[in-house]
């Protein structure tokens, strides 16, 4: 049997955080209940429920605090984690695990991904062509035609009108799309160059390396902000455009969104870097974001192929 | 099935703070897994009593108790509780009391991770039953009136009740995901030496497909209910027709999570189900290859099926026919198992303490759930049993009978093992013939009434159903009365009762049964040897 020092795992000591989260992961998600629910507007602009319009304002109150509780206490836990980790504390079973952990959780958001672009083909290939099916004298969209991008037939939606905006364009796959992808597809090269120069301890490769995987991400940020500015403003795409608003927004928003949690991890990492946390043999932190931002590159390589060019 | 040397001490004191913060701060897997298992207990009360308030109001035709809107919201509250509120957290209590135990690790693998993966249990819980407490002080209209399934369009006409129900689904799905994340590390990572997969107990193969399945269809649901959300209020068009959205859609991506869920609740207990029958017949396991495939196959079988949920809501014949044949080819590893869990007692020195009792009546309860099950497939039957109370009455044969009283049979079985003393083994025994009886009384009615027509979720019914619905709920209310009896037994079991013994049961084979009762605070600090 080994000895007791590589035989013994550690098992951390107690923590408030992970309640404390809890409490405002339930502040956070009662407060935005109680802000829709009072600032919910109809399409022609009037508010849906003016007897609880008074629960719109401590509704944000309570989401922001829930939000600074969360933000708080994420980063009390992870500066503990790191403590223990720069103290020695996890050797090769615990690394292990961590590694294991990640790859399960990055599957997790597969699937979420996967829900999203479900709906996508479900639109494209099902509901959309057989809307426009119906036989002629019984359908209620009798100029409909089967095609995509489609923002549906328009129709009445719980009472109130709904029509396809007559100035709508799809996203175009040229132009800032594919810039984006540029950007993204060499981040997750100069994620490696930085790896590489983590392995063979050259420390001005890896922070250099991250320092350009956090500009290249920042940018696709901020072309994104500009490409939905664009859309909103000159293009008639909105997320209430039918079936392919819906879906266009809500894929690339989310995926905007991990690209955001990916590039503060990012920042994370670079600032360990440069305080020399990381050594050749035990630099789980650094893989574990690059394994994340490369899982953010590849649903963006899917988003780019099913959203923007077929 | 294996013989193992065993090194255990406890000389590993840390200074673990007392009283509540103890239970706020933990990472130790005993204290979450009597978290978990407490809570489940309190929330099975919960969601009991307001099927109680269901049932009182279906004891005769016509509206005594309860306007329509909140027996509906009874419904699908009571729902919501008892999957993700009182048999999931059920079946991770018992993987983080038992896998480390049964795997001999020190601990779960990811202790933090796991604490908090419980503390988002009761804020979800919180926020799954707020809205009646709202609307007591007239702030929206109650719960979700949706039932559980939150189909559109009702789910996004519907009031506040669906939005905290959104929310407390997100949590119940990150706490789920969390759990299944710590598990599979622990099964893959901590296994004692010289304990090859194939050499697991059958409860971490149970859990370990549970895992996979929650990692692949939690984050659907998660996608499934955002979109509902932005369809409720940001004007997206998922679920309507005038976007170009489908309500339907919804129902395949939330049926997607919810065939799997069926899965997701059953297979941990399948998992100790064999453990139980071999201790209890003397007998090794049989057929634990068979055993171990056949739950694979159902772990795969289950994501590709779930359109047999909704099969008269319109979908083309090749369709039909395939749900309908996928669903039925999950009877073949069913039946293995059902096979080797007979054969395993087959000519075994069987005896039958509680446990045991509730383990056959279990394979006997669940099997009529099965074959139901089975009915229901059929996609010609099944237009006529649809949305009847033939459904409710088979899937509480296979979630009652074959989800909470396995649960109960893990109960008794691991009760003497994690507090150290044995139960009243006469009152265990009453416990299992009030239950079994009484839910047979609530649920063979239910199946007449299903099959002549009564549809489920309605407050009302016509005067033919009235002499079954009435024995149906005096059924309910001795079932859920003799649910007390668990408690005091539990209760009475943590304050003393005698002493078990480290093996607790006769033919008990396993690396938990080699540690005292009950076991140290830190156990397996020092991993054992299997050979």
């Amino acid at each position: 049997m080994a000895s007791h020092s590589e035989n013994h795992y550690f098992v951390p000591h107690g923590s408030i955080y992970p309640a404390l989260i809890s409490v405002g992961l339930l502040s956070m998600a009662s407060g935005f209940v109680f802000n829709v629910t009072g600032s919910d507007t109809r399409l022609d602009g009037s508010i849906k429920n003016p007897a609880l319009s008074y629960l719109a304002t401590p509704g944000k109150y309570m989401m922001y605090l829930g939000l600074a509780i969360i933000l708080t206490m994420m980063f009390k836990w992870l500066s503990t984690v790191v403590t223990e980790s720069i103290t020695g504390q996890y050797k090769k079973w615990e690394d292990k695990s961590f590694r294991i952990g990640m790859i399960v959780f990055i599957c997790s958001e597969v699937a979420f991904f996967a829900a999203f672009f479900g709906a996508l083909f479900y639109m494209r290939v099902l509901s959309v062509p057989d809307l426009a099916s119906y036989a002629p004298d019984i359908t209620p969209y009798k100029d409909f035609l089967s095609a995509w991008p489609s923002q549906g037939p328009g129709g009445t939606v719980l009472g109130e009108a709904y029509k396809p905006n007559p100035e709508f364009h799809p996203m175009s796959w040229s132009g800032l799309p594919l810039i984006n992808t540029l950007l993204l597809l060499s981040s997750g090269a100069t994620i490696t160059w930085a790896h590489w120069g983590l392995i063979k301890n050259n420390r001005k490769q890896l922070i250099i390396g991250l320092f350009l995987t956090i500009a290249l991400g920042v940018t696709f940020l901020c072309c994104q902000a500009a490409e939905y500015h664009h859309a909103y403003t000159e293009m008639g795409l909105t997320l209430k455009s039918g079936a392919y608003g819906a879906t266009f927004f809500m894929l690339t928003g989310f995926h905007g969104f991990h690209v955001t949690i990916g590039t503060l991890m990012l920042i994370v990492i670079w600032l360990r870097s440069i305080k020399g946390h990381f050594t050749p043999e035990h630099h789980f932190g650094f893989e574990g974001v690059a394994w994340y931002w490369h899982f953010v590159d590849v649903v963006w390589l899917g988003l780019y192929i099913f959203v923007y060019m077929l | 099935m294996s013989t193992t040397t065993v090194a255990h001490h406890d000389e590993h004191h840390d200074d673990h703070p007392t009283g509540i913060m103890r239970w706020l701060t933990t990472t130790n897997h005993k204290d979450i897994g009597t978290m978990y298992l407490t809570f489940s207990l309190v929330m099975f009360l919960v969601g009991g009593s307001m099927i109680l308030g269901i049932r009182a109001e279906l004891f005769k035709p016509g509206l005594q108790l309860m306007n329509p809107e909140f027996f509906n919201q009874l419904i699908g509250v009571h729902a919501l509780i008892m999957i993700f509120a009182a048999l999931m957290p059920a079946a991770t209590g018992f993987a983080n009391w038992m896998l480390p135990l049964q795997i001999g690790a020190p601990d779960m693998a990811l202790p933090r991770l796991n604490n908090w993966g419980f503390w988002i249990l009761p804020p979800s819980a919180i926020l799954l039953t707020l809205p009646f407490t709202l609307a007591l002080f007239g702030v929206g209209d109650g719960a979700l009136a949706t039932g559980w399934t939150f189909y559109p369009p009702l789910s996004v006409q519907g009031g506040i009740g669906v939005d905290f129900a959104i929310f407390a689904v997100h949590l119940l799905g990150i706490s789920s995901v969390l759990g299944s994340i710590n598990i599979i590390v622990t099964i893959y990572n901590m296994r004692a030496p010289g304990m090859t997969l194939m050499k697991m107990p059958m409860f971490a193969w149970g859990w370990l497909i549970t895992a996979f399945l929650l990692i692949a269809t939690i984050p659907v649901l998660a996608g499934a209910v955002t979109m509902l959300l932005t369809d409720r209020h940001f004007g997206t068009h998922f679920f309507d027709a005038a976007g170009g959205g489908d309500p339907i859609m919804f129902q395949h991506l939330f049926w997607f999570f919810g065939h799997p869920e069926v899965y997701i609740l059953l297979l941990p207990v399948w998992g100790f189900i064999p453990q139980i029958l071999q201790t209890f017949s003397r007998k090794p396991m049989y057929g634990y290859k068979a055993q171990v495939y056949s739950l694979w196959s159902i772990g795969a079988l289950a994501v590709v099926v779930w359109a047999h949920h909704f099969f008269t809501a319109g979908m083309p014949v090749p369709a039909l026919l395939y749900f309908m044949y996928s669903t039925m080819a999950i009877s073949l590893p069913l039946a293995v198992l059902f096979y080797c869990w007979i054969r395993t007692m087959w000519k075994g020195s069987m005896s039958f303490e509680t446990p045991m009792l509730f383990t056959v009546g279990w394979i006997i309860l669940f099997g009529i759930g099965g074959l139901t099950g089975l009915v229901l497939a059929d996609v010609a039957a099944d237009a006529q049993y649809h949305n009847s109370y033939f459904v409710v009455a088979h899937f509480h044969y296979t979630l009652f009978a074959g989800g909470i009283m396995g649960i109960m049979a893990g109960v008794y079985y691991w009760l003497p093992k994690m507090t150290g003393h044995m139960y009243n083994e006469k009152l265990g025994k009453t416990h299992f013939w009030l239950t079994a009886i009484s839910f047979n009384v609530t649920f063979i009615p239910q199946f007449f009434v299903g099959l002549a027509g009564m549809p489920r979720r309605i407050p009302d019914y016509a005067l033919q159903f009235a002499e079954f619905n009435m024995i149906s709920t005096v059924g309910a209310f001795v079932l859920g009365l003799s649910q007390l009896l668990f408690v005091y037994i539990i209760l009475s079991c943590v304050k003393g009762g005698k002493k078990a013994t480290d093996n607790v049961w006769e033919g008990a084979q396993g690396l938990e049964w080699t540690l005292p009762s009950p076991p140290p605070y830190h156990s397996f600090t020092e991993q054992p040897v299997v050979k």
